[in-house]
């Protein structure tokens, strides 16, 4: 089974979509994300070698439509295509104005981000990357909360601030052509660069890739737009979307500028840290229970951005295994919040509480991703979690001391935020227990936060040739 | 040649329906006329002759462009239907002087001799005197005939002191011999003058920095369908003569005409993106991404062997990109005697797939990838690299980065904002010559190889 029918499905389902009508959107939408779904798992599974698809597009400049399908590129496509039916499952139940737009925005968003971690050609690659920029900017715009002048200020940041980004990785790419005459990623990765060239390109897409984690000092968009933009747009963003930034510093950052990642190891180690610490002691402070969550992520994927900077195999193995596992406790942890939303109307964390006694099905789920975000043995992100502090003390122990910071304060600001949320006096508001829809969606990622923490093996042998693959190309 | 005649003839044979009372076929039959002459030109396509003494020449260069002027005139025409509906009666001039202005275009990309340049750039230039200026009891329309002709009749008057100039140093109009005796060597000094101020002239007609203080003021002022025909249109036609008439007369360019087309370029492209971002009438943020694109546009001067694709690429894109963009704001600014940004709020509930195009069309303009534009701005990014010109292509990055400020400025006033105007009507022309242009400009971006099927 092919990657490109893949990308087919979720192109035609989108269009299907829009044609179908509001009344079937979502259902049209759903089914067609469960094909994707099917298929990627048809994929991952007769899945032995990797392959590479390429068809010529263009003579001149010279630009290939080229896939690459390796146990990277599925695993990150079984993330996409297995969060994109959730994340459409979780509007069921709920009135979306506009529905057909809505549905096929999403995806075509999916389409989009499968391209960009399948595509092996620098321009494909490239346009599909900014073609994910354009759904999500239309669904924070549209079918966000809150204010809409402040809503338009939050959102055009953060497409301007990515657009600048994605321009200098083009500039990027553009040099690298007029180097290697092609862009195809075998070329690029065979390519003798000198060191003043491996910094410039460094740096070009660094600036796209530290925008889209994102890291700091490139962060300010995204706790704003997290607010802003509809749950739904909120688990896109930090589900999968920055994932995205991440998948291409190992596949595309790291192999074509090796000397130069190895000489700004250290300090590109120091700023990912630095996010872990800083996301974790600004979200102690949060009152709005979704910008907590935003802060919580920032200092996730600073862990994961270190784990991929060590240029070692167990932090680029561990990083990828947290990529996985921070998507599907992410989208479960926006999800409850929506959840306490639609019965609350309120995201501040200081009028909620007392839900325990009233709806104890959902406290126990909450409470399994609460417990997995912070990295408890058994869980999925445990596995990811330890794997990268373990390759850091590899490196020098200090690097690993500070970023096992994120587990004590992870645990600090989330169960403090657990403890003011879900327990305490009854709430005088009332709080009906989850309902079917919810229950199987938060069950699914729960069972899911399990499965692969007991049996990570399937996922680690899956992705192991890859990596090392890539890894040979660094050193 | 015959092209230049059937489009001429097609012009006086509008006239004349008009006096035998057939006033219903013109724009049809005009537009079918227009077809005959594509037709003519695919099928003289690969072959390279000249007539009349040199006078014109058919190469892969002016075909390529002739094909593009005809099909942005054809849609120009389209829109013509739905725009003089309240000027019935005068619809035979306006379409007639369009398709003058179309032969004057045809004359200025497949010229072989100066006289004939000339000729083609007064054609043009006089008919858009007339169009600028054709809503007779409009003040603004009046002034912005008024300005153009008069910024455009002294920018005339130093072109052809230039040409002048070139005739005393070679002893010829015929570009040709002006170009083996450039390159020999052997031409007198003050060939350089000439060269200088018909690069001053071409620089007005395109709009660039700093010979660009007309345009925002002229663009407002005419009437929309006339803007829309001198944003693209025109635009094209000028930068494409500019460009032939560049790379016959540049050779082994010295370094300070190299920093000063860089200059030019990269001074167009940040005063038009700045300016455009304080802007609250659609024509005139227009006008300056206009003078922005022709900045875009400048850096394949700095290549000219090999940038003719990418420079047709350009223009085919921004040009398509403009007339989809240009056919919604007619419609959305009929009868309302100004542009301004509010006029939009909320198109995107009641109009949607006008807004769409809207969206897509500012898409390709700001370079957003599977939108033509994208393509474009690759190709010229690509070939100043191979150049060298590295920092002209991080100012030229820097600016599609502003440029995305005023785009979205007017995408984000459909979406969100509600709306307070009242439109009625779904008129069919608007919609297919938007869907049609927008199309076109799709089409070009998922093959970027048409360039080399029409042999550039």
């Amino acid at each position: 089974m092919d990657a490109i029918y893949i990308l087919g499905i979720l192109l035609v389902g989108a269009m299907l979509t829009y044609t179908v009508g509001d009344k079937w959107a979502s259902k049209v939408a759903l089914l067609f994300s469960l094909v994707a779904f099917g298929f990627t798992v048809c994929l991952g599974h007769c899945l032995t070698e990797e392959r590479n698809l390429i068809w010529s597009w263009i003579e001149s400049p010279s630009i290939h439509f080229a896939l690459k399908i390796d146990g990277l590129a599925v695993a990150m496509l079984l993330l996409t295509t297995a969060l994109i039916p959730l994340i459409i499952y979780s509007t069921f139940g709920k009135q979306v104005k506009n529905a057909k737009a809505f549905f096929a925005l999403i995806l075509l968003m999916a389409f989009a981000m499968s391209g960009t971690f399948l595509a092996a050609d620098g321009i494909l690659y490239y346009i599909f990357w900014e073609l994910s920029l354009i759904p999500i900017y239309f669904i924070a715009l549209l079918w966000g909360n809150g204010d809409l002048e402040e809503r338009k200020k939050a959102v055009i940041k953060f497409f301007i601030y990515t657009f600048a980004g994605s321009l200098f990785m083009l500039a990027a790419f553009i040099y690298l052509y007029s180097k290697a005459g092609s862009l195809l990623i075998a070329d690029l990765y065979a390519l003798d660069l000198t060191g003043e060239e491996q910094c410039w390109i460094f740096a070009a897409f660094f600036l796209a890739y530290a925008i889209k984690i994102p890291l700091i000092p490139f962060h300010t968009w995204q706790a704003n737009v997290y607010q802003k933009a509809p749950t739904v747009g909120t688990m896109l963003l930090s589900g999968i979307m920055l994932k995205m930034g991440l998948y291409s510093v190992i596949r595309w950052q790291l192999p074509i500028a090796p000397d130069a990642s190895k000489e700004w190891m250290p300090f590109l180690l120091y700023l990912g840290i630095a996010g872990v610490i800083y996301g974790s002691i600004v979200a102690i402070r949060q009152k709005d229970l979704k910008k907590l969550l935003a802060y919580s992520s920032l200092a996730h994927v600073g862990l994961i951005a270190a784990g991929v900077y060590s240029l070692t195999f167990d932090g680029i193995q561990g990083a990828v295994l947290q990529m996985l596992a921070h998507g599907l406790v992410v989208v479960g942890l926006f999800f409850a919040a929506e959840v306490i939303h639609r019965r609350f109307e309120t995201r501040k964390i200081d009028e909620m509480g007392g839900i325990r006694q009233q709806a104890p099905k959902f406290t126990s789920l909450f409470m399994i991703l609460v417990l997995a975000s912070v990295g408890l043995p058994l869980t999925f992100n445990f596995v990811g979690e330890f794997t990268v502090l373990y390759s850091l003390s590899q490196i020098d122990i200090i690097y690993a001391v500070l970023g096992g910071l994120t587990i004590i304060l992870g645990a600090y600001y989330m169960l403090k935020m657990f403890q003011n949320v879900m327990l305490g006096e009854t709430n005088a508001k009332p709080f009906a227990d989850i309902t079917m829809h919810e229950g199987v969606l938060l069950g699914i990622i729960a069972g899911a936060i399990f499965f692969f923490g007991l049996h990570a093996k399937c996922i680690t042998d899956f992705i192991t040739p890859s990596i090392q693959n890539i890894l040979t190309h660094i050193n | 040649m015959n092209v230049l005649i059937a489009i001429a003839g097609l012009g006086v044979l509008v006239l004349v329906l008009e006096i035998i009372n057939l006033r219903k076929v013109i724009i049809p039959l005009s537009i079918l006329g227009l077809f005959g002459v594509l037709g003519m030109i695919c099928c003289q396509m690969g072959k390279t002759e000249d007539t009349f003494n040199n006078m014109i020449v058919k190469d892969s260069f002016g075909s390529a462009f002739s094909i593009l002027l005809v099909s942005l005139t054809i849609l120009l025409l389209g829109l013509s239907h739905e725009f003089y509906r309240n000027h019935r009666t005068k619809i035979s001039d306006f379409v007639s002087i369009k398709l003058f202005l179309l032969s004057g275009c045809i004359a200025m990309v497949t010229f072989g001799n100066f006289a004939m340049f000339f000729l083609g750039i007064e054609i043009l230039s006089i008919a858009l005197y007339v169009l600028a200026a054709s809503e007779r009891l409009n003040l603004r329309s009046n002034e912005a005939g008024m300005k153009y002709f008069l910024l455009g009749a002294f920018a005339s008057g130093i072109l052809l002191f230039g040409i002048t100039l070139i005739y005393g140093a070679t002893g010829s109009f015929d570009l040709e011999t002006i170009t083996a005796i450039v390159q020999s060597g052997e031409a007198e000094e003050w060939l350089n003058i000439g060269v200088v101020m018909i690069a001053i002239g071409m620089l007005f007609k395109i709009a660039a920095a700093p010979f660009h203080f007309w345009a925002p003021d002229v663009y407002e002022g005419s009437p929309a369908l006339t803007t829309a025909l001198m944003s693209t249109l025109a635009k094209v036609t000028a930068i494409a003569a500019f460009f032939k008439i560049w790379s016959a007369l540049s050779y082994d360019l010295p370094l300070v005409t190299i920093c000063i087309i860089v200059g030019v370029a990269m001074l167009s492209m940040t005063i038009g993106n700045i300016m455009a971002l304080k802007q609250a009438n659609v024509k005139r943020m227009l006008a300056f991404s206009g003078i922005s694109h022709a900045g875009f546009m400048l850096m394949a001067f700095l290549n000219t062997e090999t940038a003719a694709s990418s420079l047709f690429y350009y223009a085919a894109a921004y040009a398509t990109a403009g007339i989809a963009a240009f056919a919604v704001i007619i419609y959305v600014a009929r009868d309302k005697g100004h542009e301004d940004l509010a006029l939009f709020n909320g198109l995107g509930k009641t109009h949607p797939l006008l807004a769409v195009i809207l969206t897509c069309a500012l898409f390709s303009m700001a370079g957003i990838p599977v939108f033509a534009g994208f393509f474009a701005k690759l190709m010229l990014f690509n070939q100043s690299f191979t150049g060298g010109y590295i920092a002209l292509v991080i100012v030229a990055v820097v600016n599609s980065i502003i440029s995305v400020g005023y785009y979205f400025k007017l995408i984000i006033a459909m979406f969100t904002n509600e709306s307070n105007e009242e439109r009625t009507g779904k008129p069919f022309m608007i919609y297919a010559v938007a869907v049609v242009a927008l199309l076109l400009n799709l089409a070009l971006g998922l093959y970027p190889n048409i360039t080399g099927c029409l042999g550039l």
